[in-house]
């Protein structure tokens, strides 16, 4: 799923250990949401939209709202 | 959170504890089987014996699974396990049909199924390194 997790742990200059320790979670598991390869769990999705105080839709793109605008 | 997860080092740790265990009885079976005396009704309870700590391996990858917290992991073990089980299930089926025909001898030289599971571990990682980047643990 695109998102802008990337944009925003560069604002905070985090590295993916950081964000990864402050989410509980791997630094793998970041890179993998980053990367768009691995979709989190609602849980986990509203941990990192706390941690960053945004809503959810602000940092993940909807997959279904991208390929309506698409069309 | 480090490279190494704590559900991750208790299950290195009881893998360890586990193929410990492993080896002593598979010796200790082997060695009474071949020098020991007449067993009887004992021989039963021997040759399960080393079977015991495998299926403890089972357990410990299913705690494992329960007890980490991280869910991208967890999902990359999942996948794993699901392509050992597929894997381990393909070659069993191969062999029996072989066996069937008589085109190999029966047996399986000391190749169980977990043997094939744990290989299928193996290859689960490196799939997931291929696709996802990531062989996980």
């Amino acid at each position: 799923m695109e998102n802008r997790l990337r944009v925003l742990r560069a604002e905070r200059n985090w590295s993916q250990q950081d964000l990864g320790e402050r989410l509980e979670v791997s630094r793998q598991s970041v890179n993998a949401i980053e990367t768009g390869k691995y979709d989190p769990s609602l849980p986990l999705a509203f941990r990192i939209a706390e941690l960053f105080d945004r809503p959810i839709e602000e940092i993940f793109v909807s997959p279904s709202r991208r390929s309506s605008k698409a069309i | 959170m480090s490279q190494t997860s704590p559900a991750v080092r208790r299950y290195l740790k009881r893998l360890m504890i586990l193929m410990s265990c492993y080896l002593f009885l598979l010796f200790a079976a082997v060695w009474l089987f071949r020098h020991g005396p007449a067993l009887g009704v004992l021989a039963w309870p021997l040759a399960v014996a080393p079977a015991l700590p495998i299926i403890g391996v089972f357990w410990a990858v299913m705690r494992w699974l329960i007890e980490e917290r991280d869910e991208y992991q967890r999902m990359l073990f999942v996948r794993q396990a699901l392509i050992a089980t597929g894997f381990c299930l393909t070659v069993t089926t191969i062999w029996e049909f072989l066996q069937s025909f008589d085109l190999v001898p029966p047996g399986n030289g000391g190749f169980g199924a977990a043997v094939f599971w744990f290989i299928g571990l193996g290859i689960g990682g490196i799939v997931n390194k291929f696709t996802l980047g990531d062989a996980g643990c």
